[in-house]
């Protein structure tokens, strides 16, 4: 039995990112359903450890390019190994992420065949995969298929499938491979930390705040700071830190609206919504945030949406599971002092 | 330093899309420059003002999309150029590629190519790297800041915005760089600049022009575009006579069902 159904796993600071084994998940389903075998494809430097992870959570073999040019993510580097190794593949799967999107980009061009992001659900349609992805930022979903080149490649939306439990006891070989390395162009000079703290991408809650943080009443701006516009950023900030406790409290990420990003209360790295990031965590808690249909486009597929803001008929609310019409600044501080007590903290 | 940059007419994001008979339609709402391309546009308006040179802007698309090339030759590009080919019709990613690094080939000695993170309509956000694959240049993307350019030299370096920080990476010229909303705060068009664009004459290039002979056939096909589902949501309201009330109550709430 060949294993013609590849998965690529992401990495990054020696760390998987929970999405790569949700695609092995999907991959092993796959090969179960197409009587094939899953083939994992790691690439970095010291990285064998991932490799055996691989098998435990479904792999039957893992083809391992292990080097010191590998160390960090370089787009061309990749793309080539990658794609000299899953040239006879079936499917390619690969989760989506900063890295992965591009990669699965390049290899679909290297091999001249089809290449789906962000794929939410899947049927196996004959020996082709139908793969359903949100366009529009998610107010239309499509179906698309690579019906005759080989291999399909596919990347999932990072958790619209589960993540399968590791099996210790499972078996499967690792293969060493020569990495490809073609003319090195490009150099990786440092890393900066993330100005969002957690990763929006793969977070179980999101906490987000809209322009509505900057709205406090019983604020008063100190006295030195004169300019308007910096009197609004300075309760943004007020407003902000009563969303982050929030947020830290349930270990969430911190979220934003466009229009807050926009005004400068928040980087745009912290944005949710159609030019920001696509979110679906299990819980979003929404404060101060009305709901901009670009904002509602962006977060729609949250399992549960909480929304808290102080006009009832805001659009947020058609969304939520639970709302409180209410003042943030009330609410949301006495949130988090409520879930301290309950989670023991 | 000869720049092009990459563009798409999208609907608007404040637009309620919706689909009958597998036609996307959007209402009233207006088509516009792609959101995130507008963003590629300014940094290739700010890296010509720095540097010299000339920017391009290249569109693939009907010829409704002239007037999102007018928008950005209002922003201050020196010339536009529309890709419009019948045969293009049912272009996939991967065709899409191969036209624009053709068309760049035929623009010649460029530097430089712009491209948004993505598009607001499709969402793939893969034609910057295919295009980068296809000209065999190296691919720059979601650049949130360009830190250094030397024309000379021949070199460029960026911050990446990846999910887990800022990768900084340099590399040689040629090269495509995609950028995401963060690295500038595009410019309005000037009235001058507006009225330029309107008398301006945008060539029409088909894929003859640009050397493909043939156009391949596209990879993937799209059977279906739909709706989705409707989630019904009953929201409901807590209350409470004080905030610490209605926060315990939620809080109780949400540990019932178990999501924290």
């Amino acid at each position: 039995m060949a294993n013609k159904i590849f998965v690529y796993i992401d990495h990054f600071g020696g760390q998987v990112l929970p999405a790569s084994w949700e695609a092995v998940g999907v991959a092993r389903s796959l090969a179960d359903q197409l009587s094939s075998g899953v083939t994992a494809v790691v690439l970095g430097h010291e990285v064998e450890g991932i490799a055996n992870q691989s098998i435990e959570y479904g792999a039957d073999q893992v083809l391992l390019g292990d080097d010191p040019e590998l160390k960090d993510y370089r787009p061309e580097l990749f793309a080539g190994t990658l794609s000299h190794l899953a040239a006879e593949a079936q499917v390619l799967i690969l989760p989506t992420t900063s890295r992965t999107r591009e990669l699965a980009g390049m290899v679909a061009v290297d091999l001249e065949t089809g290449m789906a992001p962000d794929v939410i659900s899947f049927e196996i349609d004959g020996d082709a995969v139908l793969a359903t992805r949100p366009i529009y930022a998610g107010k239309l979903l499509t179906k698309v298929v690579c019906r005759e080149k080989r291999p399909q490649i596919i990347t999932l939306q990072t958790r619209a499938f589960p993540k399968p439990e590791p099996e210790s006891d499972r078996s499967g070989e690792v293969v060493r491979v020569e990495v490809v390395i073609g003319e090195i162009v490009t150099e990786v000079t440092g890393y900066k930390p993330s100005e969002a703290g957690v990763s929006l991408a793969d977070a179980a809650i999101i906490v987000s705040g809209g322009r509505g943080v900057s709205n406090n009443p019983k604020l008063t701006p100190p006295n030195e700071i004169t300019d308007e516009k910096e009197q609004e950023i300075w309760r943004s900030q007020q407003g902000f830190a009563l969303v982050r406790d929030l947020a830290e409290t349930l270990g969430a990420a911190m979220g934003a609206s466009r229009a807050a990003v926009d005004a400068g209360y928040i980087p745009y790295a912290h944005q949710v919504g159609q030019t920001g990031k696509v979110v679906s965590p299990d819980l979003y808690v929404a404060c101060g945030i009305s709901g901009a249909i670009q904002h509602l486009a962006g977060m729609r597929t949250s399992k549960m949406i909480v929304a808290i803001n102080r006009d009832s008929e805001a659009p947020i609310f058609k969304l939520a599971r639970f709302g409180v019409a209410g003042d943030l600044f009330d609410i949301v501080p006495a949130l988090t002092q409520a879930l301290k007590e309950r989670l023991g903290k | 330093m000869n720049i092009v940059v990459c563009v798409k007419q999208t609907p608007d994001t404040a637009a309620t899309v919706s689909v009958e008979d597998g036609v996307v339609s959007w209402g009233d709402s207006p088509l516009v420059l792609n959101p995130w391309d507008e963003y590629a546009v300014e940094e290739a308006l700010r890296i010509r003002e720095a540097h010299s040179g000339q920017v391009t802007a290249l569109s693939l698309g009907p010829e409704a999309a002239m007037e999102a090339l007018k928008l950005a030759l209002a922003m201050g590009c020196e010339q536009a150029i529309l890709i419009n080919d019948p045969a293009l019709e049912d272009a996939d990613p991967l065709v899409v590629s191969k036209v624009l690094a053709a068309a760049i080939n035929k623009i010649g000695e460029v530097d430089l190519v712009l491209f948004g993170r993505g598009s607001v309509d499709n969402d793939t956000g893969i034609t910057g790297p295919q295009v980068a694959r296809r000209l065999n240049w190296p691919v720059l993307s979601l650049v949130a800041d360009i830190t250094s350019l030397d024309p000379e030299g021949r070199t460029i370096a960026v911050e990446r915005m990846l999910d887990e920080g800022r990768q900084l990476v340099r590399g040689p010229l040629p090269a495509v760089v995609s950028v995401v909303k963060g690295i500038n705060e595009p410019r309005y068009p000037s009235f001058m600049g507006i009225r330029k664009a309107s008398r301006s004459e945008i060539p029409i290039w088909s894929t003859a022009d640009i050397g493909l002979d043939e156009v391949p056939t596209p990879a993937m096909t799209w059977p279906e575009i739909f709706a989705p589902t409707k989630v019904e949501t009953e929201c409901e309201m807590i209350e409470g006579e004080t905030p610490e009330e209605v926060a315990a109550r939620l809080a109780d709430r949400l540990i019932e069902e178990k999501v924290i």
